[in-house]
């Protein structure tokens, strides 16, 4: 969405807040309804599967906990991200949503490593309905962490183009919103597949 | 709030150029006003298409042993006619009067997103035509509205039918939430100086919980229809009950989603009814804030009652207990609004103007519908009903009875400020006749034919059961319902060739809308208006409310047409065709396209 839909039209807002961040606000909601839906088919399918292999078996903690910390700091580096830009620091900007998507990155890798190994011990979506729920819900996750990088990734590059200054600051905010959201779910299900296995 | 005669100061020529430019023009606007039209006609065709689906049907029951239509053309007939009536009449037909009068209502000069909303119409539009496609490749879809599980899995529903029926849902609900987030934010953050929320219009006010209950449920069904899609292209197990696939999953998903749906098409039309009828009484809306409130609790209540849509199977005595209970809660809320809109005709100086005599229809059909849903919302006395005609009934009562009388009630009150031009009076009242005398010949022997136990989805019935004479009736009353469409669409052809002039606020109402021309202009207001009350154009001073169309203000600068929104969506809808036959290099195109759309769509400027 372009920057200028509220300044365009000499429209008011009624509230005091920018359109966009109120329209993220409500696409998180949905979101949430989302995720809710999709981790309940995963809780309902806990423990349903009529054959291996099963979660206790395949998953490994140790390994999911550190992309989990990577992840984390990713949301870290978003914060330092925003305020740099807020404050007009644009090289520092561009450098910590680099980052940002960065650390995203390695977590995507981790995600694609687990799935290759699952894949290899004998898991597809096919297999039962662990493998089903697992890849599902995971791999949804998996793709909001992958919109975010490409979005990251694209206010990068508007920044080097010089596009994007600390005029737009609400644009790297509203990108935040995503992916801090999209991290928060990551705890959720870090904690409901890996935590409770 | 004094009623005054005096039309507002403010309004002023028509302004036909609202509407001018080819085709182009059409395909890259961003004006809600447009977007609305598009939204009105589109829907509205495809209400004809879903009713010429249902007269099909009617023909084929109308006597018994009847081999007019083969049983497999009548699942598909009914599955379209369910779906086609759900997500491409009712739902797009609210969405125009949405798009149209809710900016206007709120004293606006467009919707939040303009492009955004220029996107879900065309997202809508061709989601429609692909969800149709399927009748030219092998067979529309044939599972049923509510494609429950496992009659929707490859081995009993083969072929591309269902595939079309899910990727076309999961494509129209892509344009649902895009649509509902924008209205959210317009709504919320787009009023006009003075615009409370206690001072909204209730049309507003029941497009704004419409959207909340569309944001909160369509993701229930996206997941459904996603797990269902992973089952039928890739394998997955999750309806499969070899493999511990619990198929009720389905429905629970599906129904989560499904009831607050019925809200989604029934608040609009209720909004509708509390604009229509005080302006024909002449006075404002009796209990303004109960009607509002009862509106988000019905909405609240709606998301906690999806399992009395399941009590026939077995969920077992606490559940089915607790979703009776809640379900007759919700008679509640609606009682509360049905004494609103009497006690705001009781005393009033009634106009006998023909979107009066749709509200006064919806209201009391609606009465009946309600009350046959008090009857199954009792678990013992649903499962006498469930899967029987009587259900039939119920929804056409509710659905047809209710929220198309209160969307004719709409068209009729709404459509000289869209055309600038009064719709007969006349023509009108003949097609409220037929239609409501017809439309109870059809679906009220349906109650009996339910309780006599003629079940539905079901192609014919052996004679001698006693059906046939009330079958015969529901038909014949269904041809003359048809013939009703007819009165209305001669009544709008007519309205452009010698259709009085609308001027300025024709029914004299006293919402902002009707402060401006008829039909508007682009910018809708030259000049914000300000309100300071409920019923701003009943106002003693409506100088602030209706500042005018004063030429010598210049006039706003607003959004510039894009192509982008268009071609964002045909890419989903490539994408949409390269799943159906799973050919990735078709899903690759669509995805170039989206990319293309999105990325050229944020970049551009919205004026130039």
């Amino acid at each position: 969405m372009s920057q200028t839909d509220a300044a365009a039209m000499e429209m008011h807002s009624a509230t005091g807040q920018p359109n966009r961040k109120i329209l993220m606000w409500a696409f998180i909601g949905s979101e949430c309804m989302l995720f809710g839906s999709l981790i309940i088919v995963y809780m309902v399918y806990r423990g349903k599967s009529l054959v291996g292999p099963y979660p206790e078996e395949l998953l490994n903690i140790p390994f999911i906990t550190v992309t989990t910390f990577v992840l984390l700091m990713s949301s870290l580096m978003m914060v330092l991200a925003l305020s740099a830009v807020q404050r007009g620091d644009m090289k520092w900007g561009k450098i910590w949503l680099f980052m940002t998507a960065l650390l995203g990155l390695v977590f995507l890798g981790g995600q694609v490593y687990e799935f290759s190994h699952f894949v290899h011990e004998g898991l597809t979506l096919k297999t039962n309905l662990f493998g089903g729920s697992f890849y599902l819900l995971t791999g949804t996750h998996g793709a909001h962490v992958a919109v975010g990088v490409i979005w990251l990734l694209s206010l990068v590059f508007l920044a080097q183009r010089g596009r994007l200054t600390q005029a737009n600051a609400e644009t790297v905010e509203i990108a935040g919103l995503y992916w801090h959201f999209v991290d928060v779910v990551w705890i959720v299900l870090f904690t409901l597949i890996y935590l409770l296995v | 709030m004094a009623v005054t005669e005096a039309s507002p100061a403010g309004a002023s020529h028509a302004h036909e150029g609202t509407y001018s430019g080819g085709l182009l023009s059409w395909i890259t606007t961003v004006d809600h006003k447009r977007i609305g039209v598009m939204y009105g006609v589109s829907a509205f065709f495809f209400f004809l298409v879903g009713g010429l689906e249902a007269l099909l049907i009617r023909l084929q029951l109308g006597s018994p042993e009847n081999t007019l239509i083969d049983p497999d053309l009548y699942n598909q007939l009914f599955t379209m006619h369910g779906t086609t009536m759900v997500f491409l009449a009712i739902m797009p037909l609210s969405a125009a009067f949405f798009n149209f009068i809710v900016p206007l209502q709120i004293g606006a000069r467009d919707v939040a997103f303009p492009r955004l909303n220029a996107f879900s119409f065309w997202v809508f539009f061709l989601g429609a035509l692909f969800m149709n496609a399927s009748f030219l490749f092998g067979g529309a879809p044939d599972a049923g509205w509510f494609g429950y599980a496992n009659l929707t899995s490859t081995q009993y529903s083969p072929g591309m039918r269902v595939d079309f029926w899910v990727i076309g849902l999961l494509v129209l609900g892509v344009s649902s939430i895009a649509a509902a987030l924008n209205f959210i934010v317009t709504i919320i953050n787009l009023r006009c100086e003075g615009m409370t929320f206690m001072r909204m219009p209730l049309f507003t006010w029941m497009t704004l919980i419409t959207s909340f209950l569309l944001v909160m449920a369509f993701p229930a069904i996206t997941v459904g229809l996603v797990l269902l899609m992973f089952d039928r292209m890739f394998g997955t197990l999750f309806f499969n009950p070899l493999a511990g696939g619990d198929v009720l999953l389905w429905q629970h998903l599906f129904w989560i989603f499904g009831h607050p749906e019925v809200y989604i098409l029934l608040l609009p039309g209720l909004g509708i009814i509390s604009e229509v009828i005080p302006v024909f009484s002449r006075k404002p809306l009796f209990g303004y804030a109960f009607v509002v409130y009862s509106g988000i609790l019905i909405a609240f209540l709606g998301f906690g009652v999806w399992a009395h849509h399941m009590f026939a199977v077995g969920l077992g005595p606490v559940a089915n207990t607790v979703f009776s209970a809640a379900t007759m809660l919700i008679a509640i809320p609606t009682g509360v609004k049905i004494f609103n809109w009497i006690a705001t005709l009781w005393g009033g100086s009634l106009r006998m103007k023909t979107p009066l005599y749709f509200a006064l229809g919806f209201i009391a059909m609606f009465i009946i519908g309600g009350l046959s849903g008090i009857m199954h919302s009792s678990a013992p006395s649903d499962l006498q009903q469930t899967d029987t005609y009587f259900i039939v009934a119920h929804i056409h009562y509710v659905l047809f009875g209710g929220v198309m009388f209160a969307l004719f009630a709409g068209m009729y009150y709404w459509i000289p400020l869209v055309t600038g031009r009064m719709l007969s009076e006349r023509l009108g009242k003949l097609h409220f006749w037929i239609m409501l005398i017809s439309f109870n010949v059809t679906f009220f022997p349906q109650h009996f034919l339910g309780l006599h136990g003629m079940p539905r989805r079901t192609f014919t019935y052996e004679s001698g059961l006693g059906f046939e004479v009330m079958n015969l009736m529901s038909t014949v009353g269904s041809m003359l319902l048809g013939a009703s469409m007819l009165v209305f669409i001669w009544n709008v052809l007519r309205m452009f060739r010698k259709g009085e002039p609308a001027g300025d606020n024709p029914w004299e109402g006293s919402t902002l809308e009707w402060s401006i021309a008829s039909p508007p202009p682009h910018y809708n207001f030259r000049v914000l208006p300000r309100v300071s009350g409920r019923d701003p154009l009943w106002a003693e001073d409506t100088s602030a409310a209706a500042p005018g169309d004063d030429p010598s203000v210049p006039e706003p600068h607003m959004p510039g047409p894009s192509y982008y929104p268009f071609v964002t969506s045909v890419g989903i809808i490539v994408m949409a065709g390269g799943g159906l036959t799973l050919t990735l290099p078709v899903v690759f195109l669509g995805v170039a396209l989206i990319l293309f759309g999105i990325y050229g769509w944020a970049l551009q400027p919205l004026e130039h």
